[in-house]
């Protein structure tokens, strides 16, 4: 699934790192973290969220499997990062390691903040942070008809791997390999 | 009701039949298990086949078992439709690291291209 040259040869970037603060184009302070003990405020993101923004049954529904969820992306081994609005955690996005020394990348907004250029900013500090990290290669997968997330994830540098699949996989260089 | 299962011998086909089998015990459904080999799992149509017939005598269930030998995604279409089947069942649906659902090719066609209801357990 992913074998090398299924990524692209050219690395992307160069990604802000965390923090990193922004204006949105609703004119909100947004900033991205590092995630460090912050389950709750995701729990209430999550419980928050739209039924139509999930992808590929995650977020799952219901407080409980949330949990066991989140329980799983916060392993030692995975990178986390929330965009918080004031108090409110509205982004989240995470990188889980596969059994091929690459990443497998999501990313979610919550619905009040959607379309307000938080994802780009979200993804990238995410990259960003992953390259401090030593990672080099990103993949993910999004639903062929969800185009505002497929143009997101080209905007930052992902391309469109060959897939037949029922989800297209995109798949991001973002530091050489060493 | 006319029931058709496909197992091909991976840890989600188990489950389908194990659910299936669960479900026939109380409905009585005329059941029809049809085996292959997929590429994702080591076990030959021999196993999966011996596998199969263990569980079904453990649960004292009667079933018709056949055998599916080249593009298993198609086979179970056609012997769905033709054959006057009323539903048909596939396990399906592996998890992704970091815990999307991904369905596998045969799950994908059969859902695609049945014209017989099917159930996709996973």
């Amino acid at each position: 699934m992913s074998e090398d040259r299924s990524y692209p040869a050219e690395v992307s970037g160069p990604f802000p790192t965390p923090p990193h603060d922004f204006v949105d184009d609703e004119g909100r302070d947004i900033v991205v973290r590092i995630a460090n003990d912050d389950r709750e405020d995701l729990v209430a993101m999550y419980e928050d969220f739209d039924p139509q923004d999930r992808a590929q049954g995650i977020p799952p529904v219901g407080e409980r499997s949330i949990r066991r969820w989140l329980d799983r992306v916060f392993e030692d081994d995975c990178l986390n990062v929330i965009a918080w609005h004031g108090e409110d955690a509205v982004g989240h996005s995470m990188l889980v390691p596969d059994d091929e020394d690459a990443y497998e990348l999501a990313i979610f907004v919550l619905g009040s903040h959607q379309s307000a250029g938080i994802g780009t900013e979200l993804l990238g500090t995410l990259l960003g942070h992953g390259k401090d990290r030593g990672i080099d290669r990103v993949w993910l997968t999004v639903e062929r008809w969800n185009e505002p997330a497929i143009g997101l994830y080209q905007k930052v540098g992902f391309e469109i791997r060959n897939t037949e699949s029922f989800e297209l996989e995109m798949a991001i260089r973002i530091a050489d390999r060493e | 009701m006319k029931v058709l299962l496909g197992v091909g011998g991976s840890d989600h086909s188990r489950r389908a039949l194990k659910e299936t089998i669960e479900r026939v015990q109380e409905t009585g459904d005329d059941l029809t298990v049809a085996i292959f080999s997929s590429e994702e799992v080591e076990a030959t149509l021999t196993d999966v086949e011996s596998d199969v017939r263990a569980v079904l005598e453990d649960a004292n269930v009667e079933a018709t078992v056949r055998r599916i030998t080249s593009h298993p995604g198609g086979e179970l279409v056609q012997l769905a439709d033709e054959e006057g089947f009323d539903r048909l069942v596939i396990g399906g649906g592996t998890r992704s690291p970091l815990g999307k659902i991904q369905l596998g090719s045969i799950a994908e066609f059969v859902v695609l291209n049945a014209e017989t209801p099917v159930t996709l357990i996973r």
